[in-house]
């Protein structure tokens, strides 16, 4: 006998409607509005996707490889050796990763690189080095010494072994490390938006473009539609790859890293320190050059046409508050069905809320404006910025929630049942106060996102509802030295905001900043 | 007094129990001993509502409670691994179901509870820092403290090392009759089983082959397996 059991009914209905409401329904009305723009065949639309769907393609391939190229002597400094400042090298290669993209392009444009393919690149580059240092020495670090050593008793040299062993043995990290940091600049929006100027578009800016700007909504939905196309074909290879290569051999628990000697010592010191170096400049030189003038005194005053630039802090900080708040909840329910529920059910719920992962903010900022006017029109209402937020969030809070709650025995719950609580006391007395500081961890998540959005807050946010990033680009729109100061001054303040939470979930000591 | 009678419970489509029939008369402790995989665990959770049953009823006082759940059969189970709430202290966990039960002093009966175990004064300790057979008596005093009308206890001491088993068989089968408790005891140890019960029910492959005292078992095994195990 099947009943419905209304308990689970009532967990489920808010993710299943909040996601499917702000998520799937825009998702088939961009689909349908793009599909029928490319049946018709207007003149030029093939030849345009085909250009931008092409740069989009290769900029993230060459930002991919030459990421590996520049986090290669990090990555192989603190995989082999032991040193003083390890973990705070570690630390701060880390910061660029947790910067707003906003962030990220004021800063090359306050280095004076400005609508250069290079300043996309390297800016790229700088964003993504911590993907791969985290992602391959987590397991570069990890690997039996004996393997190697086994080789070199062979007679291989260390170049041989580091070729024919270790870097065979890195492939399913440097995949992994691969398709994110594709994923990322494959999608990427704020950094190509600010650095690209006119010349150089990603599928994301002319969404944005032919959707914000030109009005054009079917071509923006027709590419729109590619962009899930790429963004689907590098999620399923890698999930085949995935499949492909189980990792089978066996990792030491602890690490066993050696002291540096001799000509080690020296390499590991010039890779460690000249990749801070590097690392540090644009953030450096934004800060100096935000303090060149008296451009923090003006986010004060009054401006004519973008209002006080400082007043969109108080709407960041509203909107990241309403959205943690939302994420948080939506999240916490979400992993409370995929843990709860077995089956078809907890799998489609798991697939589903990551889909906001794979799908980019500039798309899902787009979906709001193309399908939110039914069934009433909600696309001027300011809270659709939280909403989007949440959106992108969601993952995170789940990601970080999901795991805890697994790892709560089933004779634990049936413990509190037997002796006397319902299932929703179960729920409250249990699951609530221990998944607590692993949903604390994804709130904080969600905070940061909030704050440093931009893609799909620049859909959304009303010019009285700017946010800090869209309010910063407002500026960077005008021309002016004055403009640009305060944009910096503006991205300063941002920059702190975001690292003043991150070290919070840091000290928290709970799952590692930028791990998926 | 329960009554389960010609129980099936089928998990995954697989039969765990298979026509189980078994009665225990109030303030009986009954020891059901059979080898692991048997199906004891699966009778205790059917017992407490943890499992549907697919045929047979289960009666309290000639009540059916197959359609009661969980929370509200008032019965008292002990866990193999003891499930502790691990981020609660002593006294919570031991007043977790007279708190749900919306009981009125809870730290009395809390200091109570864990006086009838030996361990008064470790309301404020957390569970993870005591030691194996301290857990084993924070669970059991959480299992008794709601005065449940059915004690069950699964593999009570399975977890302990041997000499700690004997002394506290002793002292659970002494706590159990102090409180004049209705009980099932699930075990796989023939020693244990005796030392703790009034009367066995033996058990193999998802059914009860046997019940009676020591002395009738050993005298009328009903088959030659019953013969070697109890031996």
């Amino acid at each position: 006998m099947r009943q419905i059991r209304w308990g689970w009914v009532a967990v489920a209905a808010p993710p299943v409607i909040f996601i499917g409401y702000f998520f799937i329904y825009p998702l088939t009305r961009i689909l349908a509005l793009g599909l029928s723009e490319l049946s018709i065949g207007a003149s030029g639309v093939e030849a345009r996707l085909f250009r931008v769907g092409w740069f989009t393609l290769w900029q993230a391939i060459v930002s991919t490889v030459l990421t590996f190229l520049a986090a290669a002597p990090l990555t192989w400094a603190v995989s082999s050796y032991r040193f003083k400042g390890r973990r705070l090298a570690m630390a701060l290669t880390t910061v660029p990763f947790v910067m707003p993209t906003v962030v990220v392009g004021t800063a090359f444009l306050a280095m004076g690189w400005q609508e250069s393919i290079g300043a996309i690149l390297v800016a790229h580059v700088f964003f993504n080095v911590a993907v791969v240092v985290r992602t391959v020495s987590t397991l570069w670090s990890r690997i039996d010494p004996r393997i190697q050593e086994g080789a070199r008793v062979l007679g291989a040299s260390e170049w041989q072994v580091f070729r024919r062993i270790t870097l065979p043995l890195l492939r399913p990290a440097m995949a992994a490390a691969a398709s994110i940091v594709f994923l990322f600049t494959f999608t990427s929006f704020g950094v190509v938006l600010i650095l690209g100027g006119f010349r150089y578009a990603t599928l994301e800016v002319e969404i944005y473009r032919q959707a914000v700007t030109l009005f054009d909504l079917p071509l923006a939905a027709a590419l729109a539609i590619v962009q899930l196309v790429g963004v689907g074909g590098a999620l399923y290879w890698y999930s085949r790859y995935q499949e492909r290569t189980a990792v089978s051999w066996t990792l030491e628990r602890g690490s066993n890293l050696r002291r540096p000697r001799g000509r080690a010592r020296v390499g590991v010191a010039f890779a460690t320190l000249g990749t801070l170096l590097a690392l540090a400049v644009p953030l450096s030189t934004l800060i100096s050059r935000s303090l060149a003038g008296s451009y923090y005194p003006a986010l004060f005053r009054e401006d004519p046409i973008v209002g006080v630039p400082v007043l969109s802090a108080v709407n960041s900080l509203f909107f990241a508050v309403a959205a943690t708040v939302l994420a948080t909840i939506i999240g916490v329910l979400a992993s409370t069905v995929i843990v709860g529920r077995t089956g078809d059910m907890s799998r489609w719920f798991d697939l589903t809320l990551m889909l906001p992962l794979g799908t980019s903010a500039v798309t899902i900022g787009f979906g709001f404006i193309v399908a939110l006017d039914w069934p009433i029109d909600i696309r001027a209402s300011r809270w659709l910025v939280p909403a989007a937020h949440a959106l992108v969030a969601i993952p995170f809070v789940v990601r970080s929630t999901v795991p805890t709650l697994r790892s709560i025995p089933r004779e634990t719950r049936d413990a509190a049942g037997v002796l006397g609580a319902s299932p929703f006391r179960v729920w409250r007395e249990i699951d609530l106060p221990i998944v607590s500081r692993a949903a604390m961890v994804g709130a904080a998540f969600a905070f940061v996102i909030s704050l440093g959005e931009f893609g799909a807050t620049s859909f959304v946010a009303r010019p009285a509802s700017a946010t800090i990033p869209t309010m910063i680009f407002r500026l960077l729109s005008r021309p002016g030295q004055s403009s640009l100061g305060m944009a910096m001054a503006l991205s300063v303040v941002l920059a702190a905001l975001t690292a003043a939470v991150v070290m919070s979930i840091d000290r928290a000591r709970f799952g590692d900043v930028g791990r998926f | 007094m329960l009554q389960v009678e010609s129980l099936d419970v089928v998990i995954d489509s697989k039969p765990i129990l298979e026509d189980v029939s078994l009665s225990v008369a109030d303030s009986e402790i009954v020891a059901v001993l059979g080898p692991s995989g048997s199906g004891k665990s699966t009778l205790l959770r059917a017992i407490a509502g943890l499992v549907e049953p697919a045929e047979g009823d289960i009666r309290w006082n000639g009540q059916s409670i197959v359609d009661i759940p969980t929370h509200k059969r008032g019965f008292g189970l002990m866990f193999q691994g003891y499930a502790l709430f691990p981020h609660m202290t002593v006294a919570d966990n031991v007043g977790f179901g007279l708190k749900m039960s919306g009981h009125a002093d809870i730290s009395g009966e809390v200091e109570e509870a864990l006086s009838w175990v030996g361990l008064e004064g470790f309301g404020s300790r957390q569970v993870e820092s005591l030691s194996g057979g301290e857990q084993q008596r924070v669970a059991l005093a959480r299992t008794l403290a709601p005065h449940p009308d059915l004690v069950m206890l699964d593999e009570p001491l399975g977890a302990l090392d041997r000499n700690l088993r004997q002394k506290l068989v002793i002292d659970t089968r002494r706590v159990l009759e102090a409180r004049e408790v209705t009980a099932i005891v699930v075990t796989h140890d023939r020693e244990e089983a005796v030392a703790m019960s009034d009367r066995l029910a033996l058990m193999r492959g998802g059914t009860i082959v046997q019940t009676g005292l020591l002395d009738e078992l050993l005298s009328h095994p009903a088959d030659d397996w019953v013969a070697r195990f109890i031996a």
